[in-house]
């Protein structure tokens, strides 16, 4: 049986564990001293060796990503943390933050050297106030402490970090449209190549990687490549963060080698809601493909999910039980793509636009059985045919439901409206319930 | 939306569509800058060329200077939008379409709190839709307006990654987790009476101005408030810790090491 694995989250318990002094205390800033004992080169191979790869939903390996930064270039190479945490069902970055802010700066502080920057941003999505007060504390403490700045511990190297707060745009968590947005102009994708690693924020080279893979850094250093390959699987290697949500008896963060299943995570988390059943779930947001009960032991890790048709992504697993109608779920979703859509591609800012009007039918149960065709058929024209990966993720949720429960969307309109109570799906209506037994 | 909207119907839809993305600004005062009052003075100049110096290229700063705007004036007023681009350089009319393309930019003035439902998917189904319903109710104002009082705004956010702490609300950014619809409409009851609101996970609730600023960059002295983590962030390392399980053996060790099942680290 696969167990936990706390590492990012080992000392959240800690209640001054946002603090410097807290975070040293429980052994933070030695990979640092570490770091800078080694040269930038050695750090690349030894997160290439790790196998670390990227956190943010992609599963880029991180090493190759820093390698790709060309050398001795005379514009200057930036690191750009992603820590715009966005995609539905995602919430992982956000309580690492809160928690140990210092995580990710000592992760910005290595990387930041390993790929030769000097300057490094941290751009935090807007809505999370308190996460950006620690992000600014955070930064603040390790300039005062000589861990930014000027000449880092006598090494000889500069850094500095700024906290960027972003303004409430889903998109700009796609690599490119927050560079722009890091540029002061609209978020909005820009076609690759050139890829950020060449021409990346004011076309300088920049490599944006997502917190939890910059803050994994830290650990690796410490604790070398064979700690971390103990964990995972050859190909996906490591220790990740699982968030579950939904109905679920204790919803939260669950560190564990990659790999776990499911399953395992459920029992952990006390299982689906009592009395209720899973219906289906997304392993790692809204963008990547449903799965369902049947994919119960597939293993969370990169090739396991792909494998099983869906996708790892941010890992984020949102249970949803029976009470719960699919559709009126995916319109959601799909409600949320068209909103965040930034209207560069007219697939997607019109494909969407069209998408919600149909399910809005469906849901009402006023559609037809052909408009379950025009769905995949839109869905067709959007995904691939758009600069960025949102107008593929927003389809994932509509093309995967109507592969698993295509006979609930026929419900809907034989029964001239959605069979669901939507008070049944309520957190409070559990309460309700178990109170009135 | 009725299933067999009219052709009147959807282009009215569709500008309500343009409204929330801020293309068509609704109720928007073609008023001339010059004749408003602005609150954006010399020391909110001074401001904007200091966020200005942390950025290797300037532009760089328009973000964080709309979010000043938003500190001085409350929502981005036309003189913002000037001031902006002066200091920049650039047309107004550059600064408006990125003012204009971020739902945290507002167009019109704003209240003392802005107050946000979670009505994304997750949220919604556990009962963020029904949260969103009674407060529109009990407030009389629907997405992105302001009581008459000019106490509360209201807005529909999207997914604010706290999920396990479904069904979620945000005041001026800041998280109320665990959310009921009557712990909701205490919440606003509270705001409204002008009785002071902690966050579930962060400090006292600041005025809508007073988070803009700490968005500018410029933070308030209120970073270690709130606890470490809410109770969903530690749902796993609590099981850890009844079960005895950690990362693998010389996993991340402590100096003076807190737990006795780990090996001191000799690196």
């Amino acid at each position: 049986m696969t167990t936990l694995t706390p590492v990012l989250s080992e000392y959240w318990h800690e209640e001054d564990c946002f603090t410097r002094a807290g975070y040293e205390r429980s052994g933070g800033y030695r990979g640092l001293r570490i770091a800078m004992q080694r040269t930038p080169d050695d750090l690349v191979t030894m997160v290439k060796d790790a196998g670390l790869r990227g956190r943010g939903g992609a599963g880029f390996p991180t090493g190759m990503k820093w390698s790709f930064v060309p050398k001795n270039t005379a514009r200057p190479t930036y690191l750009v943390v992603n820590a715009d945490e966005s995609e539905p069902g995602t919430c992982k970055d956000i309580p690492l933050m809160l928690a140990s802010p210092h995580t990710l700066v000592e992760g910005t502080i290595i990387s930041s050297y390993a790929i030769g920057a000097h300057t490094a941003f941290i751009y935090v999505r807007g809505e999370v106030l308190h996460v950006i007060r620690r992000l600014q504390d955070a930064v603040a403490e390790a300039y005062e402490a000589g861990y930014l700045g000027t000449d880092i511990l006598g090494s000889g190297y500069d850094l500095d970090v700024v906290v960027h707060a972003g303004a409430g745009a889903y998109i700009c968590g796609e690599e490119t449209a927050l560079l722009d947005s890091l540029e002061g102009r609209r978020g909005q994708p820009r076609l690759r190549p050139p890829f950020p690693a060449v021409a990346g924020l004011y076309a300088s080279p920049t490599v944006i990687n997502n917190v939890e893979t910059i803050a994994s850094v830290p650990a690796i250093v410490v604790n070398g490549v064979d700690w971390f390959r103990s964990m995972g699987s050859d190909k996906s290697p490591g220790f990740t963060l699982y968030s579950l949500s939904g109905h679920v008896t204790s919803p939260g963060q669950y560190e564990a080698p990659l790999g776990i299943t499911l399953r395992e995570l459920l029992e952990m988390a006390g299982g689906v809601r009592e009395g209720h059943e899973l219906k289906f779930w997304t392993p790692g947001g809204s963008s990547t493909p449903l799965l369902t009960a049947e994919h119960l032991d597939v293993p969370l890790d990169y090739e396991g999910v792909a494998e099983a048709g869906s996708m790892l992504g941010t890992k984020a697993l949102q249970i949803f039980d029976d009470t719960t109608c699919v559709v009126r779920a995916v319109l959601r979703w799909v409600e949320f793509y068209k909103h965040e859509s930034c209207g560069k591609c007219t697939p997607c800012r019109e494909g969407f636009w069209w998408l919600v009007q149909i399910l809005q039918r469906l849901e009402a149960g006023a559609g037809t059985e052909a408009d379950l065709d025009k769905l995949l058929d839109l869905s067709d024209n959007i995904a691939g045919r758009s600069f960025c990966a949102l107008a593929d993720g927003g389809v994932a949720p509509i093309t995967s439901s109507l592969q698993y429960f295509r006979d609930e969307y026929l419900a809907h309109f034989e029964n001239g409206g959605c069979p669901f109570d939507p008070a049944a799906a309520t957190l409070f209506a559990e309460t309700a319930g178990a109170a009135s037994l | 939306m009725s299933a067999a909207s009219g052709l009147s119907g959807e282009a009215s839809e569709r500008s309500q569509w343009l409204a929330d993305r801020g293309e068509i600004a609704r109720g928007e005062s073609r008023e001339p800058a010059a004749e408003r009052p602005t609150a954006l003075d010399e020391t909110a100049r001074a401001e904007m060329r200091e966020i200005i110096a942390r950025y290797p290229e300037p532009r760089s700063a328009l973000l964080p200077m709309l979010h000043l705007v938003q500190a001085y004036e409350g929502y981005v007023t036309p003189a913002g939008i000037e001031m902006c681009a002066e200091e920049l350089g650039l047309a107004e009319a550059e600064v408006s379409a990125v003012a204009t393309f971020y739902t945290m930019y507002k167009r019109r003035p704003m209240g003392e709190y802005n107050v946000g439902v979670c009505t994304n998917t997750l949220c919604a189904i556990m009962g963020g839709d029904r949260i969103w319903s009674e407060l529109t109710e009990e407030l009389g104002v629907g997405h992105d307006e302001t009581t008459e009082d000019g106490k509360i705004s209201l807005e529909r956010v999207e997914c604010n990654a706290a999920c396990d702490f479904a069904p979620v609300m945000v005041v001026n950014w800041e998280f109320m987790d665990n959310q009921t619809p009557e712990s909701a409409r205490e919440l606003v009851g509270k705001l409204r009476s002008g009785e002071r609101v902690r966050s579930t996970r962060g400090p006292g609730i600041c005025t809508w101005k007073q988070a803009a600023r700490i968005l500018a960059g410029f933070p308030d002295a209120h970073a270690a408030e709130g606890p470490a983590a809410g109770a969903a962030s530690l749902a796993g390392l609590v099981l850890a810790h009844e079960k005895g399980w950690s990362a693998p053996a010389g996993g991340r060790p402590a100096l003076g090491a807190r737990r006795s099942d780990k090996q001191e680290d000799d690196q």
